[in-house]
């Protein structure tokens, strides 16, 4: 299934870019995935699950997504 | 870790009826003579018990101490062209050839000359610019160029680069552009090299390495462990590092990355990563030897500390390439703890 098709309102793991939880915006990624992104930047759109474009750099990233715009940390 | 740590409290007198023969084979040859073990002593040290290590810690930062001193040279690392490479190295996310998540990224001169100032501002005296490619083309030279241009201006730092392998042509371009130190790792020994990369050989990776050095250009050649290769492919790379006598041996531990071969490898455990760490200071008493990638999620905050005071002589402060590390600040403040100074800066341009 393509981020496309899935219901307006999920949410897709920043880390693994799947769907975390339909219409609740709480979780932004799974369990284990939520780890990792403490060690790494996240690679997928939390709002579209496409893979973002990341830069990082020794004291920060940004992360593009090509619809939703730039995250910078 | 913290087994190894605490067990450095005990009285000697009980550490010294534990000692490993290869212990003490080591500190006459390596300590008193600075001469590194053979490729067979490594394989003894690779596997000396858990009962031995603290002593092979200690007998290792006894020989970074005699032969490198007490600073501990700090540097940053930033990417100027991320992923879409077109090698097959199977550690790497980077790799256009696997279904990795990371896309392909250039990071423009005033991004890259940022991240100079803020390396800068940690203390670090070295700046270690990145590309993933097989080779540098004419754009990414230029642009090179360029770079080294504006951070000489502008930040005072010293500049290495690390764009896969180099022409004769490219090698002397960069050393008369007044790039300090260039990094080519030969990531693992020559026997597994062709389990991990099929794209290029290990001969070509040594063919740079040794242009650089001709050239005149600090040779920073690197290690990545926890692949899979043997106790005996562990000591045999370090034996061919240190034929290859490089100022710096970056030492990176597997982090295993999703989408490439390597993404199911089991995380090393800390206690051989600690035995590498020996090894390979014992192999290279005179060598840099800086701790890089992975040290995070193999070694853990105690690790770090039992590495710096096992033969660890070299730091990567803040994120890597395209993974995180631990914040700046945290390890500047480790070393201050460890009362290790920072080593200052010998601009060499």
């Amino acid at each position: 299934m393509t981020p496309t098709e899935l219901p307006a309102g999920t949410v897709y793991c920043g880390h693994c870019g799947r769907p975390v939880v339909s219409g609740d915006d709480s979780n932004t990624s799974h369990p284990g995935c939520e780890q990792r992104l403490l060690m790494e930047p996240p690679r997928y759109c939390v709002d579209c699950g496409r893979r973002l474009k990341v830069q990082v750099t020794p004291t920060g990233w940004t992360a593009e997504c090509s619809r939703h715009g730039q995250t910078i940390s | 870790m913290t087994a190894v740590s605490a067990t450095r409290d005990e009285p000697v007198s009980v550490r010294e009826k534990s000692v490993a023969p290869i212990l003490e084979i080591a500190r006459e040859q390596v300590l008193d003579r600075g001469v590194g073990l053979t490729e067979q002593q490594l394989v003894e040290i690779l596997r000396i018990s858990d009962d031995d290590l603290v002593e092979a810690l200690e007998l290792a930062h006894q020989v970074r101490l005699k032969y490198c001193g007490d600073d501990v040279e700090v540097e940053g690392i930033v990417s100027i062209k991320t992923g879409g490479c077109p090698e097959d190295c199977h550690f790497c996310s980077q790799s256009g050839v696997f279904d990795s998540p990371v896309r392909s990224v250039w990071l423009d001169i005033p991004a890259l000359v940022q991240a100079a100032k803020e390396t800068a501002a940690t203390g670090a005296t070295e700046f270690c610019i990145v590309a993933a490619v097989r080779g540098p083309d004419i754009k990414l030279m230029n642009q090179i160029k360029f770079a080294i241009d504006r951070i000489n201006k502008e930040v005072d730092i010293n500049i290495a680069c690390s764009l896969g392998m180099l022409t004769q042509r490219q090698v002397d371009q960069l050393a008369e552009w007044g790039v300090h130190r260039y990094n080519h790792n030969l990531e693992t020994a020559r026997s597994f090299f062709s389990e991990v990369v099929t794209t290029h050989s290990y001969e070509e990776r040594l063919e740079t390495c040794e242009m650089v050095r001709a050239a005149g250009m600090e040779l920073c050649c690197g290690a990545l462990i926890g692949m899979g290769e043997s106790i005996e492919q562990r000591a045999e790379l370090a034996a061919q590092l240190a034929a290859l006598e490089p100022h710096e041996v970056p030492l990176n531990f597997l982090n295993p990355r999703p989408g490439t071969p390597l993404a199911d490898q089991q995380i090393m455990d800390g206690k051989d990563a600690l035995r590498a760490i020996v090894a390979f200071r014992l192999a290279m008493p005179h060598t840099v030897l800086r701790y890089a990638g992975g040290r995070e999620l193999t070694l853990g905050d105690l690790g770090t500390r039992d590495g710096l005071l096992g033969g660890i002589n070299a730091i990567i402060v803040g994120n890597y390439l395209t993974t995180l590390g631990r914040p700046a600040d945290a390890d500047v403040k480790l070393l201050v703890d460890l009362n290790m100074p920072i080593k200052e800066l010998q601009k060499t341009l």
